[in-house]
């Protein structure tokens, strides 16, 4: 099962080597997540309005192993950007990945760009 | 730089390290930790819980990283072998040599295994690491295959084996402990209080049985059975053997150090061996004779040994090592402190004991009544914290002992002062040693302005957990003390009750979670409050939760239950559970045609599990074309009116309970409240509907409905309390529509009608002074709220699956029709369940 969460690991704008087109940025609700598919790799995406901020993240919940984080509700942590996972409530930092409430492995965080209307992510393949 | 060699890296081993570096002279050792398990150090006593989450770094004491942070060298997977004294080496089992300047055995203890004849066979095991309970586990899981009733014996009814007794229970197997002696925890317990847990643990069952001697396992190649006498005997597919611990102290014999007759390497006051360089601590030490299997004693005996490795001071073991314990066995709380058993010449005892509801409690008093000498709890450990501190530090008891334990009983009153009574010298946290005075100057002087503050201060209850209630009254007091308020505020973002947010809400007309933040909170919001905003302006407007999805809690953003796999549940509302053959056909073709699990729920409707996110739309538009309508099976709303079949059909009826179930449902259908709300008719006394077990019971009587609330099952079911009697259909809609929406204004989140009428002030004649005579003159504006949000009902998924918009919030990606690959599901009982939890 580690395998499906080994595919998932944090890129750097600086280390970006694709920047994938997934869709309109109409298509993202405001202060709300969806996933995109890029290969065989699922990509929660927030569209943080409230902070004009744009974050992306494995939509993998590293508690459970389950395709969920993109329907997680965003909000902020003393100030850290945030998502809980929907099963238990598992809060993640958009920014650094890092598990706010426990112990679990951090997530991996990919960066977002806008550009003529669409939504773009960064992979280093 | 002098060198100082760890061997074996468990919790006591690990504290060791952790205690060395943080202080300050230790620059001028190099530690070099060995481990013979794969993984480092981890937290052993909450190892059952490696089966609820299956996570083992969620278990370890500090992740590998922080060893090298720490400039500490760890190996794990090399066990050491051999101590050569004269050259201060050590060899390990790669034949790699080290030296060492001093040494530290912290290598523990090793499950006792007794020499019953056929212990070899296979599907016996001992209960100790994670490569254990991993064997255990994929045993279980092959003997449930074959057989879905397998049975698994624990042999030892102490501490650990009942917590072995929770996690082969916890694998789906019939769980049985065996004991040697005539009563459980035969260390902590006395007869009569392991009687009462004896009786607890079979009510949830657990096959308990006292007083057996094993001879043999039975079996060819597996185990099959345990023969105790010729003709007694058990059958079991599996055997954990937890029968106790054997220190691991052979480096210790073959190098020649002094041991005890019964094993363990004998130490004094400054846990050195009998060789003054080597340094033995944790439970391969033994220590005034004895071997002690807790953590606390453990991580004292490393304090003791890292001062003095570094002579700067003369710390010494404690004389007398308390061996008391809390802890929560299978959700029964346990306690034993002191000197549980009391010999005549010393004292004497007080014993409460309840037979109906689990309870033991005794204290056991000097002669002269003035101290407390210890004492066992069983049932409810609530008072542990404070007994353990007044049996600590000789604070003085009540003149008439026997009001400590019989005063505490009841509604969680206390007949003893509060926390801040006790020394600031007491030790409040035993597993990281931090007295009463660390906790309360973490805050006066530390600058710490909240639990969570002290916590990552002092590191109080990051052991064993057993003193946070303790701390959070100690923390709640200190903040009280220097005029710092404590509120139940709601979380960082709103500094106000629920009941104040919705008071600001509804005065100044607040319409979206923006306005909200921005006008009374901070930030941008969360996953607490959110969902209560949003609960708070559909209680006010009647809004469903397709508006702002975005702040709706998950399951109501997409109208449906997440279940295990991130699939989803679906519940159409069937009003008082009456439903047409022809309903019933078309769940029946929804069901196979999405290949969905169904099932019928408690309150009398049918649940159909395993929907994938992107089917739900189409599943429900099937379902509404039939005439169904959403349950708000996943919304904090009316769930259901549950009813019997009532005066049309039964010859005891004396009302139609079925009929007035659908009216009570259709009219409060839909309302979004603090929590779940359910209800039940019944139409006669017999109480088929199970009425009083909801949060509004009608039960029909001569002249009229009797009306109950408060009423709930769950983790503490409540029976509902009698409002009125005799009254008529309209007085009871009447009544009802008042006590929701005083309850909706004024209950704290997620709390259920009982809960907010223990803490109404007044109680249940409080709430008929407000809701049958209107002594707060509310009841018309109530009424007239309620029926505005009645008349403002509609069917969310209807409003749903109409609008594209709201549609395309269901595909799984934003950029692709494919769908969730990694869902998986096996077969189960001619049906589905979802892959089991990895």
């Amino acid at each position: 099962m580690d395998t499906i969460l080994n595919k998932y690991s944090t890129v750097k704008e600086s280390d970006v080597k694709v920047w994938f087109k997934t869709a309109e940025v109409n298509k993202f609700a405001k202060n709300g997540g969806v996933c995109v598919k890029y290969k065989d790799l699922q990509i929660a995406v927030f569209n943080f309005e409230r902070r004009n901020k744009w974050y992306a993240c494995q939509n993998l919940s590293p508690e459970k192993k389950e395709n969920v984080l993109s329907r997680g509700m965003i909000g902020d942590d003393k100030g850290i950007p945030k998502v809980a996972c929907p099963l238990h409530k598992k809060t993640f930092s958009l920014e650094t990945g890092e598990n706010l409430n426990g112990d679990l492995a951090p997530i991996a965080t990919y960066p977002v760009k806008i550009e003529g209307n669409f939504v773009y992510i960064g992979f280093s393949e | 730089m002098k060198s100082i060699l760890v061997i074996g890296n468990g919790m006591v081993g690990y504290k060791f390290c952790e205690k060395f570096v943080a202080k300050k002279t230790s620059e001028n050792f190099k530690i070099t930790v060995f481990g013979e398990e794969p993984r480092p150090a981890y937290d052993r006593v909450h190892l059952s819980e490696f089966f609820e989450n299956g996570d083992a770094k969620a278990l370890e004491m500090a992740p590998r990283s922080w060893y090298e942070e720490n400039n500490i060298e760890l190996i794990t997977n090399e066990r050491v072998t051999d101590i050569h004294r004269a050259s201060k080496t050590i060899t390990t089992i790669n034949e790699k040599t080290f030296s060492y300047d001093y040494l530290v055995l912290a290598t523990g203890s090793s499950a006792f295994v007794p020499s019953i004849k056929g212990v070899e066979k296979e599907g016996v095991f001992v209960y100790r690491t994670i490569e254990d309970l991993e064997g255990m586990m994929a045993y279980a899981d092959q003997l449930k295959k074959t057989n879905p009733e397998a049975k698994a014996a624990v042999l030892g009814g102490g501490l650990l084996g009942l917590e072995a007794a929770k996690a082969v229970m916890d694998m789906g197997l019939e769980p049985h402990v065996v004991e040697f002696a005539s009563k459980l925890m035969p260390r902590q317990l006395d007869t009569r209080g392991s009687s009462v847990l004896k009786n607890k643990l079979e009510s949830m069952g657990i096959h308990i049985h006292l007083s057996k001697a094993t001879n043999k396992i039975l079996g060819e190649n597996a185990i099959t059975g345990m023969e105790f006498g010729e003709y007694d005997k058990i059958n079991v597919d599996m055997l954990v053997v937890s029968a106790g611990i054997r220190p691991r102290d052979e480096l210790g014999k073959t190098c020649g150090l002094e041991m005890g007759t019964r094993g363990g390497i004998v130490v004094n006051k400054k846990m050195q061996t009998s060789d003054p360089e080597i340094f033995a601590i944790g439970e391969v030490a033994l220590y005034n004779n004895m071997i002690y299997g807790l953590v606390a004693p453990g991580y004292e005996m490393a304090d003791v040994a890292v001062d003095q490795i570094l002579g700067t001071s003369e710390t010494l073991m404690t004389e007398d090592i308390d061996m008391s314990t809390k802890l929560k066995l299978i959700g029964v709380d346990v306690a034993s402190f002191g000197e549980p058993f009391m010999p005549v010449e010393k004292g004497y005892s007080i014993i409460f004991e309840n037979k109906t509801k689990d309870l033991y409690k005794r204290i056991n008093v000097s002669h002269d009544g003035k101290k407390l000498l210890g004492g066992i709890l069983i049932g409810d450990a609530s008072d542990y914290n404070m007994f353990h501190q007044i049996y600590l530090n000789g604070l003085p008891i009540p003149e008439d002992a026997e009001e400590l334990i019989l005063g505490a009983r009841g509604e969680g009153g206390s007949s003893f002062g509060s926390a801040m009574d006790i020394p600031d010298a007491a030790q409040v946290c035993s597993c990281e040693s931090v007295t009463k005075g660390a906790i309360c100057s973490s805050i006066t002087e530390g600058g710490c302005n909240s639990l969570a503050d002290v916590i990552s201060k002092t590191k109080v209850t990051t052991g064993c957990g057993g003193c946070k209630p303790m701390v959070v009254d100690l923390v709640n007091e200190t903040l009280k003390s220097l005029g710092k308020e404590v509120k139940e505020t709601i979380c960082e973002h709103f500094a106000y009750t629920r009941q104040e947010l919705f008071g600001i809400i509804k005065v100044k007309q607040l319409k979206t979670f923006d306005e909200a933040i921005d006008t009374c909170g901070k930030g941008d919001g969360c996953e607490i409050c959110k969902p209560l905003v949003a609960s708070i302006f559909a209680s006010l407007y009647n809004d469903t939760a397709n508006k702002e999805e975005v702040i709706q809690d998950s399951n109501d953003k997409f109208l449906a239950n997440i279940q295990r796999n991130g699939t989803y549940s679906v519940v159409p509302r069937i009003p008082g559970g009456e439903i047409t053959p022809d309903k019933l056909i078309v769940i029946g073709q929804v069901g196979k045609k999405y290949n969905l699990y169904t099932k019928i729920t408690g309150g009398q409707r049918i649940d159909l599990f395993g929907a994938q996110l992107n089917d739900l739309p189409a599943i429900w538009k099937e379902l509404i074309d039939a005439g169904f309508e959403s349950g708000h099976a996943y919304g904090k709303s009316l769930r259901t009116v549950k009813s019997c079949v009532g005066s049309s059909w039964c010859r005891y009826g004396m009302d139609d309970s079925v009929g007035f179930a659908i009216e009570l449902e259709n009219r409060y259908k839909g309302l979004r409240s603090p929590h779940k709300f359910k209800g039940g008719v019944s139409a006669c006394i017999r109480e088929c509907a199970e009425a009083r077990g909801k949060d509004f019971g009608i039960i029909a009587v001569e002249g009229g409905w009797n009306l109950y609330v408060g009423g709930n099952g769950g983790a503490t079911p409540r029976h509902a309390q009698l409002l009125a009697e005799q009254i008529d259909n309209e007085t009871v809609i009447k009544y009802l529509d008042r006590f929701f929406m005083y309850y909706i204004r004024t209950a704290a989140p997620l709390m259920r009608t009982s809960t907010w009428l223990d803490k109404l002030e007044g109680g249940i004649e409080q709430l008929k002074k407000i809701v049958i005579d209107d002594s707060l003159n509310i009841v018309k504006e109530l009424e007239t709220e309620m029926q505005s949000l009645v008349d403002a009902y509609q069917c969310e998924w209807k409003q749903a699956i109409e609008n594209d918009d709201m549609v395309s919030r269901f595909q799984h990606f934003v950029n692709s029709e494919a769908t969730d690959d990694n869902i998986v599901f096996v077969p189960m009982r001619e049906q589905k369940q979802p892959a089991a939890w990895n």
